[in-house]
């Protein structure tokens, strides 16, 4: 059984930012699949629920805005999120990394919108969202702002979403993808029902040539206390060419990443995985793009 | 090998229908809810004493029921390892008693001091955050060495040197004086021989069987009943009884379906503490269920190991001697003891003692502050294993030899008897290692591989690997072996089959079924096993564990089946004195000695029940008192692709190639094999309870961060067989159920060592482990 005081099942947007504004306790849930743990686990026990679980046609779905702007919906499930055309068509690196939490049965049920608010570092969807420089929307009963995800996070499984707030958007503006492929590499100690030991995210945007690095994204999961991009690392090896990038690039992003050592991995192997698997990124990115190596 | 008509077919499992469509019943299924629910207060230190627990506040949650705490418990302790009890005449082989229902002494991380009762698990849950403890905390020992220094506090009163048990088999005098030594030391250092020394350690794996441990309890009829799921309900309902200290005939024990117990449920865990509950509440209905975390730190898992071997070899590929010294965890309680190491210690020598002149075999077992840890899959073979075939890897590889000729120049063979088994009861009557060896080793493809996998280079190597194991089958001489079977003939010609020994998964009911239509000669579909066992009427046996069962309680099986043959053949020479002597039983009739047809068995089961003149209700009820013993052997062969720089292996190919006899049912022991060897692959690359040596604590007590492959990281599992007809088995089987746990996880090291020349010690071999190691070596 789980200890859940009250479930309020809201039937608009409106309706949840009404009923969160109204019980001071109340908190979000969606998919469920990061909140019931937490309630089994007692750290939520006594929840009181405000479920935007049905709101399907305010927050379910991906489209594409006249702008070219990706608009994903946060109840979007992990498995909906991958098989998007529109995703498939415009960045699909997100897609391969909604591909990549827990199973099959999780990707079912667990939302992109969940996985960005529960805040863990080791979101298997934050690096990429990272690296693709999403805007994310959120409302409330006091109005709606937009917060870009380099401010989301606030540290280790908090972000500066305020408790009555509801994501309602999440966006990919069209410059910030066109141009770019990408990979997702996620590390876990297996290979399937697995949180990622080190996440991270390389998007390229080559040269005609196909062998300069016009323009890169760098970004990680795990790697710090949230997700983070590795901008020095990004800066000194934009306009090299893919070949020197791959050389330099591991070194770089250790110098730049700050992991924990803790039970779960040690430092010094969580550094030797951030620099081999962003060598392996960028290549796996550049062929994408086209680049012979 | 005679060809035989039931033994030997691969059916499908007696109970396969009901488990995949959901209809069999598991213990939580027959709970009749709503019942009470009990929830354990576990304490927040490792090591100290409950000064005070205020329990004001958790009592008025509403749903509580009561809250009782180690304060209002029996003092009054038991045993609860799932061992064979001993009558007065062997009183010193039972098991200690070291354990309470609830205890104000903490000795772990988790320890068990107080319980509420509620009416759901909510106010349980709620109840239990309200309960306040005063703790007097002390220093935490982990380390069994560090342990065995001695602590201010000894972690059981019972042995104050926190030791639990030494022993040690050394070669004897007169031996060692043949080949002009004093000691097994002068034998392993004579400077005529290659000396090489090596440490090796072995973490805790957990069982992760689906069915968390769940009981019931009510009473009727001024007994305790108690619905468990568990590998031993007679042994549960003796330490019930112990614990409560009541008659034992006034505790039911009922076992229905399990799903899966690996060794967790040869223990007893909370059943007694449920029944003293439900006494105290006038017998109501309670349920008791651990959690998935609670299982990783609250009931028993391997016992963590250390070893250091040394070993003496000549130019000539001969093992000259061999010492192995292990030291064993077995956290704050004792539950299995010692046998686990033991075990490890003999499986080391008996794998490779043949030509050996020289051989000591030390143990320790230690109290810590650790979680208490006891009976898993294979029971302390796979580590002595490991050790051994490090060893073994190790010297092949360090001389450039074949490691498999170098492996069969020193294994176990034919006529093996252990010298240091009392009346050497442990041998080989049978042994095909050999020809396993053959077979896989053509199946990898070895001599091929290890050619094409010959002088890599690059962060990404492949490499194929070997291992042998040894298993003894059951726990004869050491311990009592005894089992009963009853059978009885139905009125349609049918056959009851009821069994003390339990069906846990790996098929037992359907090998039963399958030996008492041999023996009684009829088909295995006319048999209708009993799953259930209920002590008030299912007769005695131990359990499953120790790969026993088939060996052990299929004797009773076939001696009751043989006896009901006879019975049902003289009671059809009684009502058919026309048809003389020697008839016999098949195709579901009874036949004279000139092959004509008496009668059909249903119609003599008919007269058999109600014949108004000379009825005799057939049945035959046997008991089997076993003394021998059998070793199985096999080997698995690995082939894998090591990804240095990630810490990444990846088993392409393996295969496991098995003598555990005749095969009952071919079918089922290829799917024991495959389980055993996920579970080994498991073990040897990312299974481990991992423990804050400073408190206690097990740090990944969820199934997220206690790493069970899942098939996406196990290749398809490849099982063969050799089988060979033992002597000594009821049907020329031996050990299966622990076997395939054994070989996997060092022959995948082996294959590591062969890609990349690293050597790994320290099992399981995690990423991080692995990363360690290449980097140590320079090669990232």
């Amino acid at each position: 059984m789980y200890d859940i005081e009250s479930l309020y099942e809201a039937t608009s947007v409106e309706d949840a930012c009404r009923a969160l504004a109204e019980d001071p306790q109340a908190i979000v849930i969606a998919g469920g699949t990061d909140v019931l743990v937490k309630v089994r686990g007692g750290k939520l026990a006594g929840a009181h629920l405000v479920s935007i679980h049905n709101l399907h046609d305010e927050l379910d779905g991906v489209t594409l805005a006249d702008d070219g702007t990706v608009e994903i919906g946060p109840i979007t499930w992990f498995h909906h999120v991958t098989t998007s055309p529109v995703i498939q068509a415009t960045v699909p690196t997100l897609g391969e990394a909604c591909d990549t939490p827990g199973g099959p049965q999780l990707r079912v049920s667990g939302t992109i919108g969940g996985n960005v608010c529960n805040a863990a570092t080791s979101a298997d969807s934050a690096s990429t969202l990272f690296a693709y420089g999403a805007l994310l929307d959120v409302v409330s009963t006091r109005g709606k702002r937009t917060i870009p995800i380099e401010e989301w996070y606030a540290g280790p499984g908090r972000s500066y979403r305020e408790r009555d707030e509801v994501l309602v958007k999440i966006r990919i503006p069209r410059d910030h993808y066109e141009g770019f492929t990408g990979h997702y590499f996620k590390y876990g100690k297996r290979r399937a029902l697995e949180i990622a030991t080190m996440g991270c995210c390389c998007l390229v945007k080559l040269g005609a040539d196909k062998s300069t690095i016009d323009d890169i994204r760098l970004a990680f999961g795990v790697a710090a206390p949230t997700p983070m991009r590795a901008t020095g690392a990004e800066d000194a090896v934009r306009g090299l060419s893919v070949a020197e990038a791959v050389e330099k690039i591991g070194e770089l992003a250790q110098a730049e990443t700050h992991p924990r050592d803790s039970w779960r991995a040690s430092k010094d192997f969580r550094l030797q995985l951030i620099g081999e698997m962003s060598r392996r990124s960028l290549i796996e990115a550049a062929r994408k793009g086209g680049a012979d190596i | 090998m005679e060809q035989l008509r039931e033994v030997g077919r691969p059916i499908t499992r007696v109970d396969a229908y009901d488990k995949v469509t959901g209809r069999a019943k598991f213990t939580d299924d027959l709970c009749p809810k709503p019942c009470l629910e009990a929830r354990i207060l576990h304490s927040t230190i490792g090591n100290g004493r409950v000064v005070s627990i205020d329990t004001t506040e958790a009592k008025k949650v509403p749903g509580v029921v009561a809250v009782f705490t180690c304060f209002d418990v029996p003092d009054r302790p038991y045993p609860v390892a799932g061992h064979p009890w001993y009558a007065d005449s062997h009183a010193e082989k039972r098991d200690l008693a070291d354990r309470k229902l609830l205890d104000d002494r903490i000795r772990i991380y988790g320890d068990n001091i107080a319980v509420v009762v509620a009416e759901d698990t909510v106010a349980c849950d709620r109840a239990l955050r309200k309960i306040k403890v005063e703790y007097e905390e002390w220093p935490v020992v982990y380390d069994p060495k560090e342990s065995l220094k001695g602590t201010e506090h000894p972690v059981q009163d019972i042995k104050p040197d926190n030791l639990v048990a030494h022993t040690c088999a050394l070669t004897s005098p007169e031996n060692l004086a043949k080949y002009g030594y004093k000691t097994v030391d002068d034998a392993i250092n004579d400077p005529a021989y290659h000396h090489i020394a090596i440490h090796t350690e072995t973490g805790e794996q957990s069982q992760v069987h689906i069915e968390t441990c769940t009981s019931f309890c009510y009473m009727e009829g001024g007994k305790i009943v108690c619905v468990a799921s568990t590998q031993i309900p007679h042994i549960m309902r003796r330490v019930i009884g112990q614990a409560l200290g009541i008659p034992w005939g006034d505790v039911r024990v009922i076992k229905p379906y399990i799903g899966g117990g690996f060794g967790t449920k040869q223990d007893i865990h909370y059943e007694p503490l449920n029944a003293w509950i439900c006494q105290q509440l006038g017998g109501r209905c309670v349920r008791l269920e651990l959690s998935r975390e609670e299982l990783f730190w609250d009931t028993s898992g391997r016992q963590p190991k250390s070893f250091d071997v040394e070993a003496s070899y000549g130019d000539d590929m001969l093992l000259h001697a061999r010492s192995i010294r292990g030291w064993s965890n077995t956290g704050g309680y004792i539950h299995h003891g010692h046998a686990l190491v033991l075990n490890s210690v003999n499986s080391f020598r008996w794998l490779y003692h043949t030509n050996e002149v020289a051989s000591r075999s030390e143990a320790w077992t230690v109290y810590t502050n650790g979680p208490h840890t006891g009976a898993m899959r294979a029971y302390g073979v796979p580590e002595g294993v490991w050790t051994a075939e490090c060893l073994m890897g190790d010297i092949a590889h360090d001389n450039g030899w074949d490691g498999v000729e170098f492996r069969l120049k020193n294994c176990i063979r034919e006529g093996f008897v252990d010298e240091f088994t009392p009346g050497g009861a442990v041998a080989a009557h049978t042994c095909t290692l050999p020809q396993c060896v053959e077979k896989g080793k053509e199946w990898i493809h070895w001599d091929e591989k290890k050619r094409e996998y010959a002088n890599q280079t690059g962060p990404i190597r492949h490499g194929v690997g070997v291992a042998f194991f040894v298993y003894k089958t059951a726990v004869a001489p050491f311990a009592l072996e005894t089992a009963t079977s009853r059978v009885t003939l139905n009125q349609d010609g049918s056959v009851q089959l009821q069994m003390g020994a339990t069906e846990i998964g790996q098929g037992a009911d359907t090998v039963f079924s399958q030996m008492a239509a041999e023996a009684i000669g009829v088909d295995t579909e006319d048999v209708h096993i009993v799953s259930f066992q209920d002590t008030d009427v299912a007769p005695y046996d131990a359990g499953a564990y120790a790969s026993r069962q088939t060996y052990v309680s299929g004797t009773a099986v076939k001696k009751a089946g043989l006896e009901l043959r006879e019975k049902i053949l003289a009671f059809a020479h009684r009502l058919y004195p026309a048809a003389g002597e020697n008839l016999d039983l098949r195709d579901h009739a009874i036949w004279d000695a000139t092959g004509r047809q008496v009668c059909t068995l249903a119609s003599l089961a008919l007269e058999a029940y109600y014949n108004v003149d000379a009825n005799d209700q057939l049945s035959a009820y046997a008991t089997a008192n076993v003394h021998t013993n059998a070793i199985a052997t096999g080997c698995t062969f690995a082939d894998v692709t090591v990804d240095m720089p990630l810490g990444k292996v990846t088993v392409n190919r393996i295969i496991s190639v098995q003598d555990n006899g005749r095969l009952i049912n071919p079918k089922l022991v290829e799917q024991q094999v495959h389980g055993g060897m996920g579970q080994s692959i498991g073990f040897a690359l990312s299974e481990e309870v991992q423990v804050d040596p400073k408190t206690g604590r097990v740090l990944n007590d969820t199934l997220l961060d206690y790493k069970i492959p899942t098939m996406m990281d196990l290749p398809d599992l490849k099982a063969d067989f050799v089988e060979s007809d033992d002597p000594t088995g009821p049907y020329g089987n031996k050990a299966v159920g622990e076997t395939p746990i054994i070989s996997p996880a060092p022959a995948i090291r082996d294959a590591i060592l062969d890609a990349t020349g690293v050597k790994f010690y320290h099992m399981p071999m995690t990423p991080q482990r692995l990363v360690e190691g290449f980097k140590r070596e320079g090669l990232i």
